[in-house]
């Protein structure tokens, strides 16, 4: 183990950071997609509501795989030369984003209604009362379980191994074809992997114990 | 137009359905391995052995928060270098197991957590002894509740045995690219014909869990289980 970070220790770091560049990439545009459709999905407008429904199910219930391996075979061929790196974040994307629409709209829906009746009686719109009384409300309460789409979203940034994104996972392959030795290479990318998500999970956990 | 009508010829339908049935049988053998040791695991880590608990617990930590794509190609590529050589299915289905008893085991914790402790006081002050009450009183009731979380956990497990085509495992996904590789007009209909094959999977997967959510009148104990559960991915 310690022979193939000293020998591919250079590739690991930049397999790592692509992953976490990956990972903070795709987390900002799920965050902000994701809310909008939860947001969609709790307005009086019936058709908005629908149009919110399939997209969060759509997504929830296809693979990643099957959705990055859309942008990477598909799009290049009929529209426009994407890059690895590039369609596997926006299939990363659009499948967190689905969850995160979910873990929002949860949060939204555990506001007591009487916040929004309130605030719509004060004389606010219903976008006014959404932005200042029920959103900050809600993000406090789905701050854990957004954390824990977070370290998801770090352990699924591994589908970009299938389309060439030079992730971390890529570079273990890489790594372990040409070290030839397969198990130590894979137990490397373990750790570094943990290295991202383990800190992250135990904070999440301490997080929901004092929020509690 | 027509070419694109190829791609449903009976021939490809067919080879997708080949798929289709590996897809389901990896997801099978994988939900019935992890369901019992996922069981067994999530009470060896709330009942407290010592130093046990602890080491199961941590060990559980750690899986849940690799990659599965990591775990899969550990036990396909890395297990050979110390003599143990599986086959792409049982490959698939130790790494499946593996991985999604730990997920199970964190549902079982939190499900067993999440029974208020005067029950466990009860069934002890009328004389059982501590697994007699484990086993009689508090794991139907958790079980009960935790039944819609576990159905989740295993519509996401359907949805990953798709990454084992890395590993040439013959499913669904693995089929659609043969035959797309065979002729790019049939790309398109071929993504067509995967999305809708695992939606249809996985969304009535999905409704039958909000249905038990529904019969078992667990919506708002599941709610609470979910919330203890960390990580699950809805």
């Amino acid at each position: 183990m310690i022979s193939i970070f000293q020998n591919y220790g250079s590739t690991l770091l930049y397999g790592l950071g692509q992953t976490l560049l990956c990972s903070i990439i795709a987390l900002v545009f799920a965050l902000v997609i994701g809310s909008g459709f939860a947001i969609l999905e709790v307005v009086p407008n019936k058709f908005l509501r629908v149009i919110a429904r399939v997209y969060i199910e759509v997504f929830r219930n296809i693979p990643l795989l099957v959705i990055t391996m859309f942008f990477y075979v598909v799009i290049p061929m009929y529209i426009v030369e994407i890059s690895g790196f590039a369609s596997g974040t926006i299939g990363l994307i659009l499948y967190s984003s689905a969850f995160i629409a979910e873990t929002v709209r949860s949060g939204i829906q555990s506001v007591d209604p009487g916040q929004m009746e309130g605030a719509r009686a004060n004389g606010l719109t219903f976008w006014q009362a959404m932005r200042y009384i029920v959103l900050p409300q809600a993000f406090r309460y789905v701050i854990p379980p957004l954390g824990n789409q977070f370290i998801n979203l770090v352990k699924n940034s591994s589908v970009l191994a299938f389309v060439a994104g030079f992730d971390l996972m890529y570079q273990g392959n890489v790594i372990a074809s040409d070290s030839l030795q397969s198990m130590s290479t894979y137990l490397c990318v373990g750790v570094l992997y943990l290295i991202l998500t383990l800190p992250l999970s135990y904070y999440m956990r301490y997080l929901e114990k004092k929020l509690a | 137009m027509l070419t694109v009508l190829g791609a449903y010829s009976w021939i490809n339908i067919r080879f997708l359905l080949e798929g289709a049935w590996v897809t389901i049988l990896v997801s099978v053998c994988s939900i019935i391995l992890s369901y019992i040791f996922g069981v067994i695991l999530g009470i060896i880590r709330y009942v407290e052995i010592k130093y046990v608990s602890a080491i199961v617990g941590f060990v559980i930590d750690i899986i849940r928060n690799l990659p599965l794509i990591l775990i899969i190609f550990f036990t396909y590529f890395g297990l050979p270098n110390i003599g143990f050589k599986p086959d792409p299915i049982w490959a698939s289905v130790i790494a499946m197991a593996v991985f999604e008893s730990a997920m199970v085991a964190e549902i079982v914790r939190a499900g067993i957590v999440s029974i208020p402790t005067g029950q466990m006081e009860g069934a002890r002050s009328t004389g059982m002894t501590y697994w007699q009450a484990l086993r009689y009183i508090i794991l139907p009731q958790a079980i009960k509740n935790m039944i819609p979380a576990i159905v989740s956990q295993f519509i996401s497990l359907v949805k990953d045995t798709s990454l084992a085509t890395i590993i040439v495992l013959p499913d669904l996904m693995n089929h659609a690219q043969i035959i797309y590789g065979q002729n790019t007009n049939y790309t398109i209909p071929m993504f067509l014909a995967l999305s809708v094959m695992y939606f249809i999977v996985c969304y009535s997967l999905s409704l039958l869990s909000q249905y038990l959510d529904h019969r078992l009148g667990t919506a708002k104990k599941s709610g609470e289980v979910e919330e203890v559960v960390q990580g699950a991915e809805r």
